[in-house]
């Protein structure tokens, strides 16, 4: 038989278990790290994230001839989308287009905005290897690799860009 | 509606501040018994014309349809398009808020930034994915969302790059819509993102979240974890209906009062990490260059800032007389707490009415009424919210900021988060145009 303590300590033991589970509806669905590797693209600014693969400018140069040149222009300049080259650095408010070798603080930005959004019309179309391929060539155009220095893991996450120390941040109380 | 000219109306009620600026509680309940008791003098206007039954008083009107179309006498009041084509570059839809009125904007005018067009996305199929420094990685159907928890909220949701225009070292000649117009306010329902979180559970190395849309770039944020637990929410409805397909549909991540670009569309990923990503609007597009060529980063708050929409550029004076001089003002900080109003160009104000509800993070209406003399006048607001932050003067603005050498482009963005006073001139003909006062 039992005694009203235990009863009570039954029921607590219950009730505590209860609220566990209605914390929330409790209607997402558990998914595996390997199950999100489609979508989690994202590289960090230290280079966690970049794939396996690798690229040289000179083979960057061909596939920017190919599937870049149309909208950016000749060497980066000159097309309808973004600048991707500058003569000189930002000095002013007025300092004309933000670019790679002038504005740009990280090149794992670079990295993960052409897999993820570049060519315009077929975003993430390209391999892995294409594009550390289009990053070298790049940041060689911009004189911050040379053209023989070939991308990978490694290698791109040791590059530091001129413009590193050119932010502030606004609202760092807000972090 | 066309304003009457009422020279004489406002003879009995004092002004406030210069160029004849009345005092905000002359038509308030109250404000309006003591006018009464003042008495009106007699308008002195035409007599109108005898009234007879106009042609659609005399038949039955249209059908009711499903879903209702506005007047075709109002179809011009529309958004202004950039890129009406859907070429390969930006597409910006302004919102035309000098013709419109209230707090809300209707969700067909809401403005849009949209990098690269709006997906078609089937509500069936889109999922969205919580991950990265979590406890336990979950993903979401929309029917799932469907039945938790919501709030409901009237937030603004701005551009970083409103207001550029304003940069320029002349005032640029347009109306409110292309100086202003990438500002709206909606009544957004949906999921606090900390609701969500509680199920994923938040390891303590967590201080930023990385938000993912499904558009074709797969536009990314990086956001301080505080912010996505404070008042962040994932988005399913405006103004009471689903999401506009170019404003996020089916989902959206609002962190209300931020810039525009973080409110993430098309919600698909949020992973939580202990850094930013720095990733390419964060790092190029959302920079803004000061004077010295340095840039500031992470400007995440749209900070206090108001404008008269009535009268404005495009909207003649009708004549010498009574004119209800009427605004908005928000603040992604807060609420608003004061607004003040000059129609001399900031040598006197007056405070403005404030439309209650007063909200947090929301466009709040202001309202002053003004007895125009046909003289001209420079009309200001300034606006306050309750966190102390003060809207600056356009001087003080342009000291830190900086302004550019020559003017650019109406649609171009030279530079971001603008907040400065507005000023509109009055000729004496009637017409509004922008200076800078």
């Amino acid at each position: 038989m039992f005694t009203r303590k235990s009863i009570g300590v039954a029921l607590l033991v219950v009730l505590s278990a209860g609220f566990a589970q209605a914390a929330g509806p409790g209607l997402g669905q558990p998914i595996a790290t390997s199950d999100i590797a489609a979508w989690d693209t994202s590289i960090m600014p230290d280079g966690s994230g970049l794939p396996a693969g690798r690229g040289t400018a000179a083979q960057g140069a061909q596939i920017f001839a190919g599937k870049c040149v149309a909208c950016h222009g000749e060497n980066g300049v000159g097309g309808s989308a973004s600048a991707l080259t500058a003569k000189g650095p930002i000095t002013s408010i007025n300092g004309g287009e933000k670019t790679i070798g002038n504005f740009w603080p990280y090149a794992s930005t670079l990295f993960d905005f052409i897999r993820r959004a570049m060519p315009w019309q077929q975003p993430k179309s390209l391999t892995n290897d294409e594009v550390y391929a289009l990053t070298a060539y790049l940041l060689a155009l911009n004189k911050v690799i040379d053209d023989n220095t070939a991308l990978d893991a490694a290698t791109l996450a040791k590059i530091k860009m001129p413009n590193r120390d050119g932010f502030i941040i606004r609202f760092p109380d807000r972090i | 509606m066309k304003r009457t000219p009422a020279a004489n109306r406002g003879d009995n009620l004092t002004p406030v501040a210069g160029n004849g600026l009345l005092d905000r509680r002359s038509f308030l309940r109250g404000g309006a018994a003591i006018a009464a008791t003042m008495g009106y003098t007699l308008v002195n206007n035409a007599a109108a014309e005898p009234l007879a039954d106009d042609p659609w008083s005399l038949t039955p009107g249209a059908v009711t349809k499903p879903y209702e179309q506005r007047s075709r006498y109002e179809e011009k009041v529309a958004r202004t398009l950039t890129n009406p084509k859907g070429e390969t570059r930006v597409q910006n839809a302004r919102t035309p808020l000098h013709r419109l009125n209230g707090v809300i904007t209707p969700a067909g005018q809401h403005f849009v930034v949209a990098q690269s067009g709006a997906p078609d996305i089937d509500p069936a199929k889109h999922r969205i994915v919580i991950h990265g420094l979590v406890k336990r990685p979950l993903v979401f159907t929309l029917d799932a969302l469907a039945r938790y928890p919501m709030v409901t909220r009237t937030h603004f949701l701005e551009c970083g790059g409103n207001s550029a225009p304003l940069f320029s070292p002349t005032p640029m000649q347009a109306n409110l819509q292309a100086l202003h117009g990438l500002v709206s306010c909606a009544e957004w329902t949906g999921v606090l993102l900390s609701t969500l979180l509680e199920e994923t559970g938040i390891d303590p190395k967590a201080k930023w979240l990385i938000a993912e849309g499904a558009d074709a770039p797969t536009l990314t944020r990086s956001v301080p974890l505080k912010k996505g637990l404070d008042d962040a929410m994932i988005a399913l409805y405006q103004n009471g209906e689903r999401l506009m397909p170019a404003n996020g549909y089916p989902a959206r991540l609002l962190l209300p009062g931020w810039e525009g670009n973080m409110n993430i569309k098309w919600l698909r990923r949020i992973k939580l990490t202990d850094a930013p990503a720095m990733t390419f609007p964060e790092t190029k597009t959302y920079t803004q260059l000061l004077p010295d060529g340095k840039a500031l980063q992470f400007y995440f708050i749209e900070e206090v800032k108001s404008f008269i929409t009535q009268p404005s550029p495009d909207l003649k004076m009708s004549g010498p007389g009574f004119y209800e001089i009427s605004g908005l003002a928000f603040s992604g900080d807060g609420k608003i707490a004061k607004v003040m109003v000059s129609a001399d160009g900031g040598k006197s104000w007056a405070q403005a009415a404030l439309q209650e509800p007063v909200l947090d993070k929301s466009f709040t209406r202001f309202r002053l009424p003004w007895r125009w003399d046909g003289g001209p006048a420079i009309l200001q607001s300034r606006a306050w919210d309750d966190k102390g932050n003060v809207q600056p003067t356009r001087a003080e603005f342009v000291a830190k900021r900086g302004e550019l050498k020559a003017p650019l482009s109406l649609v171009a963005f030279p530079n971001q988060h603008f907040n400065a006073i507005t000023s509109w001139g009055i000729t004496a003909d009637g017409e509004v145009k922008h200076v800078y006062a």
